[in-house]
């Protein structure tokens, strides 16, 4: 008996999409087990987890809350990826973003500046980010750096430059030596869409993303071009496309988007800058665009999951006492095995009986 | 080495090797349906039939690198089960593969010494080496580094290497392919000897002419099967390549309406160093291809034909004026640019070259003519003109296919190639340069590419074929000219470019060298 992983002729459609769902199966399938192993009971526990932010209205307006950060971020990740272009580093991006767009509400809190002071600060949020992905981007084209550990390791200079700004020059004086800014002025934070919720503008924000990173990826040139330069290096540089500067281009477009995340999520449900605005964001997002199977109605879809995993891993902290930590583990299990069914897309499994006559005559 | 004359003896008695009703399934299709092959010793066996019709993996069997699904092989009439290379070569198989499999930048004598089982030291393996090469007429220096080597010296240093393991059984897959026909000439004197000594060679080929010359015994494989086993002495060239082939081929004509006019593709004093530290410096090449008449490239393989595709294509940026498209300096150009000044191009590897593979042939109708051909407005892409582009080369070229848009991997070659050049074609360019046009591809799918690259002359384009097939070029081309070591020849009429000629110019002789005696031309 042998197990072979066999080439498919055409790529399946149908495992494409079932792909995360086996996923999705297989990580509840382990998640159970860890459950047990920590004696809580695994049921109870999935319940909580993934079944009962479901069933009130509060939680359900906090996980597209978390949803919109994630979606944001995942659907700049996924043009890099596609492009095979590794930006790693979407957390530092979304922070530098976030730090930019900030200055503009530290500097007018308290002024009368008028309503251009949330869209001017969205701009600058977007070209944060963008300006902080090109570190990366530029260090590859022109010295052939590896973007991954660039851009990763620029996540934690992000961490601390905010980090000075909100302990030293941007520290709110009325705010009894915390470390974060004055909340923002009302013209310098996203309205909300309910009253009374936080609910807030930026899901509006997340949907538009998700349908122009679609239009774009189906229907125009530049998305062809980001396909083809990922699919096939070589028939891209043939077709006439540069490789370096769709490096550039997809970092600028993640950047961005990060950056605009980072901002909106300070200018909305948070209201004003401190350490801790991302409860690791950027990194989930990692998984959000490979669970998407980097599709932008795909990573809409796998946002909110992953918003709901945050959820109820705060949901059971409460009730059942399990770790917070441990929605790590599931986030990390989950890309692990995305990524492993992954292969199922273009390969087959396969038993093979083998009969196998004794060796006559060997020399 | 084995006694002539026992040998004699034991090929009137029984085969060296059976293959018995050999089946290779690949998920359900046949690479190998039921085929039947007996070696004898002291025998030139050739394996013949088009690319795809089961040859490699009938040889990979023999040479143990794959399993059969069913079937047997009996070595000396005792029945083998091979669970590896190693098993055959212990056995007394050897096999040199047309893709070497050598390390650069270790010497001859390192390369030898890693594919052997290392039992005896250093020095005394590298005695041995020069001694088996002086033997046999392949001369080598175990010493020197196989990147300054040429394709044929690579090739002898792996003949050499199967020779040190002294086989009884020796398989060639396609030999020729990348030699001159001079060396040519020098390996088939090397497989007599061989035969002589009595060792069996299977000879893997599909040139004609070669098997009929060389060969004892002929198997001829098609879709898989086994169509026959005959002496190819007796048959004549056209009887063994129907055979091969199931139907006749036909004939290339040349288009009628060819008026030679003005240059569309010149090439001035163009000088490239290459990107990769291994790659081939061109040097001082200058050559023009007038509307309305093929200019062939002959030249082995690594000689500089891909950096001059590339320096033609735009993949490779030159000095501006090195490359000329119809009268604009176009050395600066980016592909795209040069697409839209009216050239087009066909470079020879197919799949992640002249396609992306796992993208469907609308997609790869868009590739190249995004930049020219109306498919794109205002940054959208127009999926309707895309699609009937391959609607379009389907019908005029011939693309069989499972389904209307599939992806491209899942062609076969001669299809693929097809869709291929009649992409461009149907652009009508004003300048195709095509490099390899029928490498691989099966004799059907090479006649009708040759046929539309000599219509489009005939319309008036100007055609450059890169090609080691000197038959093709004999056919197609009107002038031909020869690249040794990133230079060019000085270009001749396909008239007075007789084989031997060629040949000499593709080892590296001098035109001036060359000149005395033309006994056949090549067309003839």
């Amino acid at each position: 008996m042998q197990l072979v992983l066999e080439k498919r002729a055409e790529r399946s459609a149908y495992i494409a999409v079932a792909s995360p769902l086996i996923a999705i199966a297989l990580t509840l399938i382990t998640m159970s087990i860890l459950f047990a192993i920590l004696g809580k009971n695994p049921v109870m526990a999935l319940y909580v987890y993934f079944v009962e932010p479901l069933t009130d209205l509060f939680t359900l307006q906090e996980i597209v809350v978390k949803a919109t950060p994630l979606v944001m971020i995942a659907i700049g990740l996924s043009l890099c990826y596609i492009a095979n272009v590794w930006n790693i580093g979407a957390e530092g991006q979304f922070l530098f973003g976030a730090v930019c767009g900030s200055w503009l509400a530290v500097v007018t809190n308290g002024t009368d500046a008028g309503p251009w002071v949330l869209p001017a600060m969205l701009v600058m949020g977007a070209i944060g980010g963008a300006a902080y992905a090109m570190i990366p981007a530029l260090c590859k084209v022109r010295f052939g750096a590896s973007e991954i550990l660039v851009s990763l390791m620029l996540v934690y200079v992000a961490d601390l430059i905010m980090d000075y700004l909100v302990r030293g020059p941007w520290r709110d004086p009325q705010g009894m030596n915390f470390p974060t800014t004055a909340a923002f002025d009302p013209v310098a934070t996203v309205p909300t869409l309910v009253e009374g919720s936080r609910l807030h503008a930026g899901a509006i924000v997340a949907l538009i993303v998700v349908m122009l990173a679609a239009v774009m990826l189906g229907r125009t040139i530049k998305g062809f071009e980001i396909r083809v330069v990922g699919a096939a290096p070589r028939a891209a540089r043939f077709a006439g496309f540069n490789s370096k500067q769709l490096v550039l281009f997809t970092f600028a477009v993640s950047g961005a988007l990060a950056g605009l995340a980072g901002i909106i999520e300070v200018a909305g449900p948070v209201g004003l800058l401190q350490p801790g605005i991302s409860p690791g964001y950027g990194f989930t997002a990692i998984i959000v665009a490979f669970l998407g199977r980097l599709n932008p109605v795909g990573i809409l879809v796998a946002g909110l999951f992953l918003a709901l995993t945050f959820i109820g891993g705060e949901g059971a902290q409460i009730s059942m006492k399990i770790p917070l930590d441990l929605t790590k583990v599931f986030q990390g299990i989950l890309l692990f095995y995305v990524l492993a069914c992954d292969s199922l897309i273009l390969y087959r499994i396969r038993f093979i009986r083998t009969f196998r006559a004794p060796v006559q005559g060997a020399a | 080495m084995l006694d002539p004359v026992s040998a004699k003896e034991a090929s009137a008695r029984a085969p060296l090797l059976q293959a018995i009703g050999i089946t290779k399934l690949y998920g359900n299709f046949p690479a190998n349906d039921a085929v039947s092959l007996d070696l004898y010793a002291g025998e030139i066996h050739a394996l013949l039939g088009e690319n795809g019709a089961g040859k490699s993996t009938l040889v990979k069997i023999i040479y143990g690198l794959i399993q059969p699904t069913e079937g047997e092989l009996r070595w000396k009439g005792e029945r083998i089960v091979l669970a590896g290379p190693s098993d055959a070569r212990a056995h007394g198989i050897g096999m040199v593969f047309q893709h070497f499999s050598l390390f650069d930048n270790l010497t001859v004598a390192e390369n030898v010494a890693l594919g052997l089982d290392g039992k005896e030291g250093f020095a005394a393996m590298s005695a041995r080496l020069a001694q088996v090469s002086r033997d046999y007429g392949l001369p080598l220096d175990p010493k020197r580094e196989v990147w300054r080597l040429s394709v044929g010296e690579r090739q002898r240093i792996e003949i050499v290497r199967m020779l040190m393991q002294n086989p009884q059984l020796l398989i060639l897959d396609e030999p020729t392919a990348v030699l001159t026909p001079q060396e040519a000439d020098q390996l088939f004197v090397v497989l007599e000897r061989l035969k002589i000594e009595g060792r069996a060679i299977l000879y893997i080929s599909h040139k004609l002419d070669e098997v009929k010359r060389l060969c004892d015994t002929a198997t001829i494989l098609r879709g898989g099967k086994k169509v026959a086993t005959c002496n190819p002495r007796a048959e004549t060239a056209s009887s063994l390549a129907r055979m091969m082939v199931g139907a006749d081929i036909g004939i290339v004509k040349a288009a009628t309406t060819r008026a030679t006019t003005v240059p569309r593709l010149a090439v001035q004093n163009l000088s490239l160093s290459p990107d990769d530290p291994h790659g081939v410096y061109l040097k001082d090449i200058t050559f023009e291809v007038k509307g309305g008449e093929i200019l062939g490239i002959a030249g082995v393989a690594g000689n500089g034909q891909d950096e001059l595709f590339a320096a033609l294509s735009g993949e490779q940026l030159t000095s501006d004026g090195a490359v000329v498209i119809e009268g604009a300096a176009a050395g600066h150009l980016s592909v795209t640019a040069r697409r839209r000044l009216g050239a087009a191009f066909v470079p020879e590897e197919r799949l992640g070259h002249g396609t992306a593979p796992r993208m469907k042939l609308s997609e790869n109708a868009l590739l190249t003519g995004h930049a020219a051909s109306h498919m794109v407005h205002y940054g959208f892409v127009d999926r309707p003109a895309t699609l009937a582009t391959v609607d379009r080369t389907t019908t005029a070229f011939d693309v069989r296919k499972a389904k209307r848009d599939p992806e491209a991997v899942s062609l076969s070659g001669g299809n693929l190639q097809k869709f291929i050049v009649g992409r461009e074609i149907l652009r009508e360019p004003g300048v195709l340069v095509v490099s390899q046009p029928t490498w691989g591809v099966d004799a059907g799918a090479a006649a009708v590419i040759r046929q539309a690259l000599l219509d489009l002359s005939g319309r008036g384009t100007a055609v450059l074929v890169i090609s080691q097939d000197l038959d093709e070029l004999a056919e197609i081309a009107d002038r031909i000219a020869v690249m040794f070591h990133g230079r060019l020849s000085e270009t001749m009429s396909a008239r007075e470019a007789t084989r031997e000629k060629l040949g000499l110019l593709m080892g590296g002789a001098s035109a001036a060298a060359t000149e005395p005696e033309a006994a056949h031309a090549i067309g003839a």
